[in-house]
């Protein structure tokens, strides 16, 4: 069947299944069954998220990729460096910061600072988490604990690109984009991309979801968690449901006497979107009513619990801790319901200063609800086939900032060159930790994975081959992975 | 993938032609299976399948790709046949390999002498002598297919489409209505001139080419500040596209105006085109990195927008298809290496402008002289500079070394005219007494000591006595210092660099300075602890020449924000503060290797301080200025040529800090050579170059950007890709003939899209032709108009327009139309505030809305507006679900609905009739009797329906039958006719 017919197809089916007074389904049934008149239409007609095969076979169905936007500490919640709380207060050899730049610390004065972190061992794995993080450390034997990343880019919107993208350049399609791209969506009620935002807004902004020189259809689409899922989702004011579907009768009507004398693909395409709209009008506002959920659920997410007191300047005011816990649950509601690719979002992690509290505020938010959604993947057997990541788009110096020169050092720079990121399910072993770095945590010494080989391997489990799953843009045959890219063998199970 | 119809036109055309044209049949195979390896980047093997004299070299292994009339020598064929893993081309891990037939192809081509020919793009422009018209070029394809064209669209469908197309903007149902008509044989024609000379033109055309100028309301990057002048150039724009300037001409102003002999401030303001790049100004960036950024989008914008060529895959390697080595992308870089960022004034508008200077002839006069003198004052300082950077580095590594703390000054009077008594104290300090008025000035006079006095302190000290422990006498201890003077008996003393320790937000003590009485320094949140703030003299003071110094502190906050207890403190000598501002120590440590025109200009601004003839001028200026009308002036971002050049290196791999061989400035090798107005080329002479009559690609490019926005594709369906891996003309004979006509006609775009217009393959219906389906499913061949869905931007304007809420006004700042406040909180750390228009600037057209590049206005991106980030040569067209939500549900197009129905309510006549008129605004045509007859029975069940529920009317508006009418009106505005050219 070519793509064309599947689009009608299915525009045909949910016509017969969601139209209730049957207006314009005898008119569509009949453009539907036309004389072959069109058999081999235009390529660009066709539904550009029907799903696709994949190169082999895939691990992964579905990526829930949990962004903490700023750039967590490395150093305070995965990889302790004994040597650095012994040289806290030290300048750190020329030797070492010679070549480095740095978007704060001033050089000549820098000290090296310590953690006051506690680190410990969990599960049977011994992977090592600080006591920051209490409950993701009980998923330590599911989780890969990447201690070797390493990009580009020293500052947050381009290091974000790079994350997003493969590349700190502008007009590129992020991750969710390809996969979408590359595999189609399993949703038909939903997009098969979707945001969940939260915290003072990114330095990326809609650069983060964004489908790049991809057709807008891959781009991601922000959902709110609570009021209207999506914007524009609900009817205007004082316009009831029956008027709607009554409306969208007629306007089908229209639609469809218009594509008998023009013939044009694109009216049918945009007679099954208005469909799409509709079914998500429905679809959108069940995925955020939590009302199905056991309360035994809501409690493992922390969606009802109560945020400490602190001024928090970053995380972005208050009511942060249940918004989180919401995102994460949504989440998991969101791959059950077929969609491919889940961002949430929350800005900001950037903690130059005073990161002792604003780092425990941050992780306090969200080491339960991260910890419960992978349990509750796990419980649900869903974990096998979703892929979760947990990162930021760099790490933080061993350095104590001391911008301007202050003496006042009680926060980390951003550091390009070593930082740890999470990932779980999908195809990937558990409790493993890969990487190295120096003891001051400075440089990767063992098995550095750069964002393109993230980015490889994230495509592999997905079934998919970073060196073919390209687009022609502009006579260059692009990929998520720029020039590079490897796979790490080492983390698939 | 583009690959299937290229080869599918290969067989078919091969077919008929039955011999191998090396363009056309062999050469996209070497783009799709082999320059990746054998390009000008890597030319592994020593094969290089660029040209032919290249491709018969020996290569490393001793063979030759390709031997003349040997299909069995030639390495290309039997490195391709070869079944063995070493030797197989393309390399065995490679997917893409070609097919049997198009190794027939290559076969046949070296069998019958391997002969060659440039590629398309490159060979120059040449008219074709026949059939020299659009018609005539499209059907002699046509027949060759034995293929009729489409017959001509109805009236109905032309008076739409020539108003979508050249306004944007639905035509009213009296000009349908006239058009229909009008019976003479020009009416068509007519039709065209009247849409081309409206002003609304401007906005349509000059909206395709701010997608090219990535034209944007803000910074973009993180911190993504707003840009407020931007809209300025976009007026420049609308405005040169009203007038009809000269493609050429409006090259090379947008490249380089400021170059231009005596440019006007209108010629400057054009260069605002590259002053699109994004600005980071996030926190700890290397300014050098993100200057080097916007350079190279530059060079890419400029490549992509007139060449049509992928030149940014030259910046980190040679160009892996295309003939333009890494060097040559270095050689345009050049051009725009030396081109600063920086502001110019011009007038709010152009007319506004001459309005004022007519108006204001004489004045106008004077400040002419007085900046001419003002400008004559400063030249000499420039060749300043230098001095001026030893001398300050010299006296700020000698300033402030080990001075003794100085005694605060003695004050030898305090008046207050407020009529506050002062006490003073052992420590120099003076106490108000807790009474006095509500705006106080104190005046004092204090002795000065022996020596420079280079700064002046003043203390706030808290004290018991005062409200609040002070140290002002409001409520709760604060005060505003509104304004501090000090002066001698010489004159003013003129202030710089104030420094406080503590600031209130909002209460910076930069504003005791600023000469506004509104604003000033205060201390909330810290009251009741002691202050201080700095003042620096611009020049020092001898205190042994000037014994006395007069104090003015004013306070003009009220509610008795005054100073309770105070002293001053004269610094003595020099400290690093003193000497110059942070932002001249900024550039000082940057460097005089590293100032920018922008730089020079603020040293200068400081220099003339001290230069008594340029200070006179200055003051003078300042005088008139202030004293005359004001003229209607702006700052603009523009570009200037930097006095002293850079110079202009390879980066190795692209990389800034990785500088290689120096390279001049200079164009690619494939294209003919440019020359110097005077020796080395600059931008100016590239601007000229680009729209020079020798160029090939220009000309092809401009004229293909303009079909493809009149058909929806290009005759190069890669509009942005004129290389040898994009695509190839469907119709190259009639590209270089309009590539010609439109030099001939002196690069007007009017005429060329008069003349495009007014052919008969333009006037066709867009109609689908079934039998044309498997011969030609993309349409390439022009049998039939396309159906376009129009862009995000007119969506809006079609909604507006059509319900009569549109606001027509032309140009201007952007305006803020409603926006759900979500999106803005996407910004970063919610630093964006979309405080909404009011009045008309809510309907404004859809390109007047302000454009915030990280959280753009959504109804806009839902529909596929560019971000704005990168140069857009073509928009991509998704049909959405988010679409549908968006014009049904969206606060935009609901009031476009209710204002379509009121409208009809308006109307005299039965439903059918107001149906109609609903109907024929919308969709420019009658609606037939089955269309009226649904929307009817929508409009009945609607009516029931608010006839028992009012609180629902009124939700929607109004009462039940506004509402009912609403309902209606909201799927006319949806349906795909009304947003599509048909």
């Amino acid at each position: 069947m070519n793509p064309l017919d599947d689009a009608l197809h299915l525009a045909r089916r949910d016509f017969l299944t969601t139209t209730a007074n049957g207006l314009g389904m005898l008119a569509l049934g009949s453009m539907l069954n036309d004389d072959g008149l069109f058999a081999t239409p235009a390529p660009a007609s066709a539904d550009p998220l029907l799903p696709k095969p994949t190169h082999f076979a895939p691990r992964a169905k579905n990526c829930i990729f949990i962004f903490m936007e700023g750039a967590p500490s490395q150093l305070d919640l995965f990889d302790p460096k004994p040597k650095l709380n012994e040289l806290d207060g030290q300048p750190l050899p020329e030797s070492m910061t010679k070549n480095v730049r740095f978007a704060f610390i001033k050089k000549e004065s820098a000290v090296l600072m310590g953690s006051k972190r506690k680190f410990a061992q969990h599960g049977s794995s011994g992977m090592v988490f600080s006591d920051l993080l209490p409950n993701l450390a009980t998923c330590a034997d599911d989780l890969v604990q990447v201690r070797s990343m390493h990009t580009d880019q020293f500052n947050h919107h381009p290091a974000q690109l790079v994350l997003a993208c493969g590349r700190a350049t502008f007009g590129l399609p992020t991750m969710g984009a390809w996969l979408n791209y590359g595999l189609g969506s399993e949703s038909r009620n939903l997009p098969g991309y979707v945001v969940l935002n939260a915290g003072r807004g990114t330095s990326a902004g809609t650069s983060l979801w964004q489908s790049g020189f991809l057709p807008s259809v891959y781009a991601g689409v922000m959902f709110r968690n609570q009021g209207d899922p999506v914007l524009n989702l609900r009817n205007p004011d004082g316009l009831p449901v029956e008027l709607q579907r009554k409306g969208l009768d007629v306007l089908a009507q229209l639609n469809q006497a218009r594509f008998g004398e023009a013939r044009d693909p694109e009216i049918a395409s945009r007679i099954a979107a208005y469909e799409l709209a509709f079914r998500m009008q429905s679809a959108a506002p069940e995925l955020i009513d939590l009302s199905d959920e056991k309360p035994e659920t809501l409690a493992m997410y922390g969606v009802d619990r109560e945020e400490p007191q602190i001024k928090a300047a970053r995380a972005g005011g208050p009511g942060q801790y249940k918004a989180y816990a919401k995102n994460c649950l949504l989440a998991r509601r969101l791959v059950e319901r077929g969609v491919r690719f889940v961002n949430v979002i929350h800005a900001s992690w950037d903690h130059h200063s005073n990161l002792d509290q604003e780092l425990a505020f941050n992780a306090g938010m969200a080491d339960q609800p991260i910890a419960a959604l992978i349990k509750d993947l796990k419980q649900r057997g869903l974990l096998d086939e979703t892929l979760v990541v947990v990162a930021g788009e760099f790490g933080r110096t061993p350095l104590g900032e001391n911008r301007g020169g202050s003496k006042n050092v009680t926060g980390r720079d951003h550091h390009p060159s070593a930082f740890t990121i999470l990932a779980a399910g999908g195809g990937l072993k558990g409790g493993l930790t890969w990487g190295e770095t120096d003891e001051l945590g400075w440089g990767v010494t063992r098995d550095p994975v750069h964002i393109n080989d993230f980015h490889a391997t994230m495509l592999h489990l997905f079934g998919l081959d970073h060196l073919r799953l390209t687009h022609r843009y502009q006579g260059r045959d692009f990929r998520l992975t720029d020039v590079a890219g490897k796979v790490v063998k080492g983390w698939l199970a | 993938m583009r690959a299937t119809p290229f080869i599918l036109l290969i067989f078919t055309t091969f077919a008929t032609a039955g011999d191998i044209d090396f363009q056309r049949d062999v050469q996209p195979l070497f783009a799709e299976y082999c320059l990746e390896c054998h390009g000008p980047d890597k030319a592994k093997g020593g094969l290089l399948l660029t040209n032919r004299d290249a491709v018969l070299k020996e290569l490393e292994s001793g063979d030759r790709a390709v031997v003349p009339g040997n299909v069995e020598k030639s390495a290309l064929i039997t490195r391709t046949l070869s079944t063995d893993d070493e030797e197989m081309m393309p390399p065995k891990k490679k997917e893409k390999r070609p097919k049997p037939a198009e190794i027939e192809v290559m076969k046949k081509w070296i069998a019958s002498g391997a002969e060659w020919s440039q590629h398309w793009a490159y060979r120059p422009i040449v008219k074709p002598a026949a059939p020299s018209t659009i018609d005539g070029f499209v059907r002699a394809k046509l027949a060759e297919q034995k293929i009729t064209p489409s017959p001509e669209a109805d009236r109905h469908t032309l008076i739409k489409r020539v108003s979508y197309d050249l306004l944007g903007l639905p035509p009213s149902p009296e000009e349908v209505d006239a058009f229909v008509k009008d019976k003479s044989p020009d009416a068509y024609a007519k039709l065209v001139d009247r849409a081309l000379a409206s002003p609304h033109f401007g906005e349509r055309w000059g909206r395709h080419w701010l997608d090219r100028a990535r034209y944007a309301d803000s910074d973009g990057y993180e911190k993504d500040k707003a840009r407020p002048d931007a809209w300025r150039y976009r007026d420049w724009v609308i405005a040169a596209v009203n007038r009809d300037q000269p493609f050429d001409q409006f090259t090379i102003e947008q490249l380089a105006g400021d170059l231009l002999p005596n440019p006007t401030p209108e010629q400057i303001l054009a260069t605002a085109f590259h002053r699109q790049t994004l600005t980071n100004t996030e926190g700890g960036v290397d300014q050098e990195q993100f200057r080097n950024e916007a350079v190279f989008d530059r060079t890419e914008t400029t490549g992509s927008v007139w060449l049509a060529h992928t030149v940014g895959c030259a910046r980190c390697h040679n160009h892996k298809y295309d003939q333009l080595s890494q060097a040559e992308y270095y050689r345009m870089f050049a051009f725009f290496n030396n081109a600063d960022e920086t502001n110019a004034k011009v007038g709010t508008s152009a007319a506004a402008l001459s309005d004022f200077e007519k108006k204001n002839v004489t004045h106008s006069a004077k400040l002419r002289t007085l900046q001419d003198k003002l400008a004559k004052a400063r030249a000499p300082l420039f060749d300043k500079l230098l001095d001026w950077e030893k001398e300050t580095n010299a006296r700020l590594a000698a300033a402030g070394k080990n001075k003794p703390e100085p005694e605060p000054l003695l004050i030898k009077s305090l008046t207050s005219d407020g009529g506050t008594t002062f006490t003073d104290r052992e420590d120099r300090s003076w106490t108000a007494a807790a009474a006095g008025k509500d705006k106080e000035t104190y005046t004092i006079v204090a002795e000065l000591p022996e020596g420079q006095i280079s700064a002046l302190r003043l203390e706030v000290l808290a004290d018991t006595s005062l409200p609040g422990e002070g140290p002002g006498r409001s409520k709760n201890g604060n005060f505003v210092l509104t304004e501090i003077d000090v002066r001698t008996e010489a004159g003013a003393v003129e202030l710089h660099s104030p420094t406080a320790d503590f600031s209130q937000k909002g209460f910076l003590v930069a504003a005791a300075i600023d000469g506004k009485p509104a604003t000033g320094w205060g201390v909330g949140g810290a009251v009741g602890k002691s202050h201080d703030a700095t003042f620096r003299f611009v020049r020092p003071i001898d205190g042994a020449k000037t014994p006395r110094i007069t104090v003015t502190l004013s306070h003009q906050y009220g509610k008795e924000h005054t100073i309770g207890r105070f002293r001053l403190v004269g610094i003595e000598g020099e400290t690093s503060e003193s000497i110059v501002t942070v932002e001249l120590k900024r550039l000082l440590a940057i460097g005089s290797e590293k100032w920018t025109n922008e730089s020079k200009e603020q040293i200068v601004d400081w220099l003339v301080k001290f230069d008594p003839a340029a200070s006179a001028a200055a003051d003078a200026l300042e005088a008139a200025e202030e004293s005359g009308p004001k003229p209607p002036l702006m700052d603009v971002r523009v570009l200037a040529q930097r006095r002293t050049p850079r110079e202009t290196h390879i980066f190795h791999r692209g990389e800034f800090l990785s500088p290689a061989d120096i390279v001049q400035p200079g164009t690619p090798a494939i294209l003919p050579p440019i020359k110097g107005r005077s020796g080395e080329p600059d931008r100016l002479d590239f601007a000229r170059w680009l729209v020079s009559r020798e160029n090939p690609l220009t000309s092809r490019v401009i004229v293909n950007q303009i079909w493809m926005h009149l058909f929806g594709d290009g005759l190069v369906r890669t509009p942005a890709d004129f290389g040898v891996r994009g695509d190839k003309p469907t119709h190259g004979e009639l590209l270089d003939w309009l590539a010609s006509e439109f030099m001939d006609k002196g690069w007007s775009r009017k005429q060329l899209i008069r003349l495009i217009m007014n052919s008969a393959t333009y006037r066709q219906r867009s109609d689908a032709r079934a039998e044309l389906i498997d011969i030609d499913p993309r349409n390439t061949l022009l049998a039939r108009q396309n159906r376009l869905r129009v862009e995000g931007e007119v969506v809006r304007d079609l909604h507006l327009a059509a319900s009569g809420l549109l606001s027509r006004k032309i140009g201007g700042a952007s305006v803020y139309p409603p926006m759900p406040p979500e999106i803005a909180e996407i910004s970063y750390a919610g630093n964006f505030k979309w405080t909404e228009s009011k009045g008309e600037d809510r309907f404004r057209r859809g390109m007047y809305t302000f454009f915030k590049r990280t959280a753009p206005y959504p109804d806009l991106m839902t529909f596929d507006c560019p971000d704005a980030n990168t140069a857009s040569i073509r928009r991509s067209v998704s049909n959405t679900p988010l679409q549908a939500l968006a014009t049904l549900n969206a606060g935009t197009f609901n009031e476009a609905a209710r204002a379509l129905a009121g409208g009809a309510l308006k109307a005299a006549g039965d439903d059918n009739a107001r149906l109609s008129r609903a109907f024929q605004l919308c969709l420019v045509r009658a609606a037939r009797s089955e269309e009226s007859a649904v929307l009817l029975s929508l409009l009945n069940d609607a009516r029931a329906y608010y006839a028992t529920h009012a609180d629902d009317a009124k939700k929607m508006g109004g009462d039940a039958e506004l509402a009912a009418w609403t309902s209606v009106a909201r799927i006319i505005l949806n349906t795909d006719e009304f947003i599509t050219r048909e």
